[in-house]
């Protein structure tokens, strides 16, 4: 339990000093969201009604762009042989791994988010299932990339290799999420719904994530 | 009745898959002419549908195809990734091409169908995504096999990644029952239309039958050639080797 503890805060420390992909991250996810408002126009109601999608899909180029950083510098490093060799139970260690890095990403994007809403012009009701939605959902997009990363640890530029894995796994917490986002703004009665089949997602991947994780990591032990 | 073990041998394999393909493609041909004579000209048009319907014969069991071969692929990985049964991750890794082209005819058709019954070529309803995601995965599995040299890993991270994606399968079988309640049932009756007649059923199965032998056929065919490419690789090193120790006396 120490062990994990220390992964995390390690993680999360080299995260937000000088070099570390969480800045990055969220100024990727702003930029991505002007973009997307660019693209679309100026008409604000329009805005308002893609206000939320747009959130969504970006949080989760945000997370996928940053998910190469996690396992890779430990391996540049050596610190993952160590961590393989020497974890009791790889897939808790894999756990930690994600957990840091939903701290250090999944976190500030969602805290990054109400002041991008209030550029995309969302309605003020639409606020909380947003948040709501990406509260319980990013955690399983940290869960799914960590998996991901640990497949592709040993090859050179994974990037987007990671990108074509990731996609289709990420696909069920982008509906369920963008719909609860959707039906909780417009007092729909499948927000609930929605909200329970996003956690039920999340807390699926995160039995199965850590121990494919573990055993991706192990294969790639050269 | 021989082990499982004995068709690890690729020499007892090469006896058994070599005199079976000819057989199986012999079967598809059969098939797909019947259930195409059937399809398009002895089976009644429907009476909502007019000719279209006829595209189902096609369609139909190239979605069955796409689950089916997803399904040998998480199977023989598991397979391979608990016993390290060679073969199984050849058997994996040659079905994932194969189970692609069924997802995308089954798209295709699908797609085709779609502009003249709903209107529009695509509709983001739960199957029709969660087929897409099934397409996506196949890629996905493709590209973990292409991005490593060393087959061996290639094949434990392919096997984890297939597992993993298996979870998809029951969602697409049953997104159509599941999420009744979000979506226009318009989406459903293609499923649903409870009371298939009778008389469409023979070249559904027949069409469903040479799908179903093709897939057989070429399966054996493409693992008999990446065994023998393997053999070749294995031999030209050898070679290499051989010649270098000889250069260096």
């Amino acid at each position: 339990m120490r062990g994990l503890r220390a992964i995390i805060a390690r993680d999360v420390t080299l995260a937000f000093r000088a070099g570390g992909g969480s800045l990055p991250a969220v100024a990727f996810f702003a930029v991505i969201t002007v973009l997307f408002a660019l693209a679309a126009g100026p008409d604000l109601t329009l805005m308002s009604k893609i206000a939320a999608p747009i959130i969504w899909t970006g949080a989760l180029f945000a997370t996928q762009i940053s998910l190469d950083q996690i396992y890779r510098a430990d391996r540049e490093d050596g610190s993952l042989d160590v961590i393989v060799t020497t974890s009791g139970e790889l897939a808790l260690t894999a756990a930690a791994k994600a957990a840091a890095h939903w701290l250090s990403t999944g976190l500030p994007l969602i805290l990054a988010t109400p002041v991008l809403a209030i550029l995309l012009n969302l309605e003020s009701e639409a606020y909380l299932p947003l948040l709501l939605s990406l509260l319980i959902g990013t955690p399983g997009l940290s869960l799914i990339g960590s998996f991901a990363a640990a497949l592709t640890v040993a090859l050179p530029r994974a990037n987007l290799l990671i990108s074509i894995i990731v996609s289709p796994l990420y696909i069920p917490i982008l509906i369920f999420g963008a719909g609860a986002a959707a039906a909780g703004a417009a007092g729909a009665p499948q927000y609930a719904a929605n909200l329970s089949l996003l956690g039920a997602a999340t807390l699926f991947t995160a039995v199965i994530a850590p121990i494919a994780s573990a055993a991706a990591l192990r294969s790639n032990m050269d | 009745m021989p082990s499982l073990y004995e068709f690890a041998n690729p020499v007892l394999f090469e006896r058994w898959a070599r005199p079976a393909i000819p057989w199986l493609a012999g079967a598809t041909a059969l098939m797909i002419f019947a259930g195409l004579y059937y399809a398009l000209f002895n089976s009644p048009a429907d009476y909502q549908q007019g000719d279209s319907v006829r595209i189902m014969y096609v369609h139909v069991p190239a979605a069955w195809m796409a689950l089916f071969c997803y399904s040998v692929i998480a199977i023989s990985s598991a397979v391979g990734f608990i016993w390290k049964h060679p073969l199984a991750d050849v058997a994996a890794k040659e079905a994932a091409p194969i189970g692609a082209g069924f997802t995308f005819l089954a798209l295709f058709t699908g797609s085709l169908w779609g502009k003249p019954m709903w209107g529009a070529w695509w509709a983001w309803d739960a199957r029709l995504t969660s087929v897409l995601i099934l397409f996506f995965l196949y890629l996905g599995y493709m590209a973990i096999w292409r991005a490593f040299d060393d087959k061996a890993r290639a094949a434990r991270l392919a096997a984890i990644l297939a597992i993993v994606g298996f979870v998809n399968i029951p969602i697409i079988k049953f997104s159509v029952d599941w999420w009744n309640s979000l979506h226009q049932p318009a989406s459903v009756f293609r499923a649903g239309g409870p009371s298939i007649h009778p008389s469409m059923l023979p070249p559904l199965f027949l069409m469903a039958g040479a799908y179903m032998s093709f897939f057989g056929a070429a399966l054996l065919q493409s693992m008999r050639n990446e065994l023998s490419a393997r053999r070749q690789a294995r031999l030209e090193r050898t070679d290499v080797k051989a010649a270098s120790t000889l250069v260096e006396q």
